[in-house]
């Protein structure tokens, strides 16, 4: 048998931050439109380094702020260009009329978000707070767990927004500093491997051709807009379908395979954690520490939350006899947070009716190690044991809770 | 104008169809109604240039009347009017005659 040929890429340490503007680099997009903030700020500055130097043909629009930066964006893409840009926190919260308009007028804009909570008390650390409570705005939204996820997820983005069944804007999101500031090895693909492998973009319309006048954005009545909503349910249906091609496509080229869920020691594991972005690394540690002293610990990473795939999650959870779900973002007043909201109701939707308790964690850039991660396997046992997952919400790493 | 489906119409509301408007018919929506007294009028044509729909009607520099299929009765042509010679009369009267 014939030994399956990767292609060969370049080892580099580099921070997360920079990872994407290489990325952004090698994709060479139509225009970047972007207004840096803390922790993302590197990738503009960095991004914009290489406009000046020639090294991209990408027109950059440094803007006022993250709204004219989204809104820059959505022009560009409606006149037919590829754009991308890069926020994080804050900067997407005030995006926030423009994630709408982006998702409804159909832009395929690619986007990372280099995790950030949302003040206040004033805090630039990392948690999801930012791209979870954007989790409506009708953007794709998937998660690296490391550099090289990161670096991979970029690329697959601009694959996953323009594919026709979906056009659809995606986010991108890593956790800032753990990520974005730190340095981590990557496997950098060869430049004209990537420009291949996202090809270019042909918009279906463009405001830029004069051929087919069209108007993007006329107003909508009751009448239609219902319909035109119905639309953007079907693109994200079909976007289960593409983002797991996408990244089989991309595991053929690489050896890196992607899908929708990352399992981790979990086929015969009796309690789970599940779990979005780069803590994944130290739950994999705990779950190794765990089977190390004989319990069936196992873990399920969650790489794409919008749209969220039920069937995978339910399928890999269907047979645990206790989950834990981590949430990093708290839905105030809600009946659990957001990850654990869309896991219960997989498994309720499918007549799974396990045992399953909500942690919050890590808000605010609150770092959570594998001990951690060991206690809430203890406490699981806890779970399967009693046979009570009281109290279902729960606070890792908080004092005095 | 029959309604369609998700499946039939364009992605995103784009119009593809430049012009496409007149099939809308604005009409519907009118309260009041512009009716124009032809002994004031000198056909100057401010009311031609401010209405928003282009509904007023005009042929060889004159002003024949108003299409009130998309004539949406906003006033605009009354208040412009140099020779007060647009009144908005209530649809429902106007229409009873
Ligand atoms: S603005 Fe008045 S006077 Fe002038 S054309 Fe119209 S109706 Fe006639
Ligand atoms: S009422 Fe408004 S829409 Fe109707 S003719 Fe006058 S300006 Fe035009």
């Amino acid at each position: 048998m014939q030994e399956t040929q990767y292609v060969k890429g370049k080892f580099v340490a580099l921070e997360g931050d920079r990872v994407v503007a290489e990325v952004m680099r090698q994709i060479n997009p139509d225009v970047v439109a972007a207004y840096p903030i803390t922790p993302q700020t590197e990738v503009v500055q960095t991004f914009s380094e290489f406009v000046a130097d020639g090294r991209v043909d990408t027109e950059f629009i440094a803007v006022e702020s993250e709204h004219a930066a989204m809104s820059a964006c959505i022009g560009a893409s409606a006149a037919g260009a590829r754009a991308l840009t890069a926020t994080c926190g804050a900067g997407l919260a005030l995006m926030w009329e423009m994630l709408w308009c982006a998702s409804g007028l159909r832009c395929p804009i690619a986007m990372a978000v280099v995790n950030r909570s949302l003040s206040a008390p004033l805090n630039i650390l990392t948690d999801q707070t930012d791209m979870m409570g954007a989790r409506d705005t009708g953007w794709i939204q998937i998660y690296a767990e490391n550099h090289q996820e990161v670096y991979d997820n970029a690329i697959q983005a601009v694959r996953i927004a323009e594919h026709p069944d979906v056009v659809l804007p995606v986010m991108h999101g890593l956790a800032g500093f753990v990520l974005g500031h730190t340095l981590g090895r990557v496997e950098m693909l060869p430049d004209e491997v990537v420009k291949e492998f996202v090809g270019s973009y042909k918009p279906r319309y463009s405001l830029l051709d004069i051929e087919h006048p069209t108007t993007f954005g006329a107003y909508d009545h009751w009448d239609y807009f219902f319909e035109h909503k119905r639309q953007q349910w079907e693109g994200m249906n079909c976007a289960l379908k593409v983002i797991a091609e996408v990244g089989e496509e991309y595991g053929k080229l690489t050896g890196r395979h992607y899908g929708l869920v990352e399992p981790y020691m979990l086929e015969d594991a009796e309690v789970a954690i599940v779990i979005i972005g780069s803590a994944a690394g130290a739950v994999r540690v705990a779950a190794d520490q765990m089977r190390a002293q004989g319990v069936k610990a196992g873990m399920l990473k969650i790489r794409c939350f919008r749209p969220f795939p039920p069937s995978a999650v339910a399928g890999a959870l269907k047979d645990k006899k206790a989950i834990a779900v981590m949430d990093r973002s708290s839905c105030f007043g809600a009946e659990g947070n957001p990850v654990f909201i869309e896991v219960c109701s997989s498994l309720f939707q499918r007549g799974i009716r396990a045992k399953v308790v909500d942690y919050t964690y890590g808000l605010g850039g609150r770092d959570t190690v594998p001990g951690e991660f060991c206690q809430v396997y203890r406490d699981l046992l806890q779970v399967v044991q009693t046979g009570v997952a009281e109290p279902v919400f729960r606070y890792l790493g908080l004092r005095d809770f | 104008m029959a309604q369609k489906g998700w499946k039939e119409i364009s992605l995103a509301g784009l119009v593809a169809d430049p012009g496409n408007s007149v099939a809308y018919e604005t009409g519907t929506w009118r309260a009041f109604r512009p009716v124009i007294d032809f002994d004031k009028c000198t056909h100057c044509m401010f009311c031609w240039i401010y209405c928003p729909d282009g509904t007023i009607m005009v042929e060889d520099s004159k002003v024949l009347g108003v299409d009130l299929k998309h004539c949406k009765g906003c006033g605009i042509c009354a208040t412009e009017c140099p020779r007060k010679a647009i009144i908005m009369v209530e649809e429902a009267k106007a229409q009873r005659g």
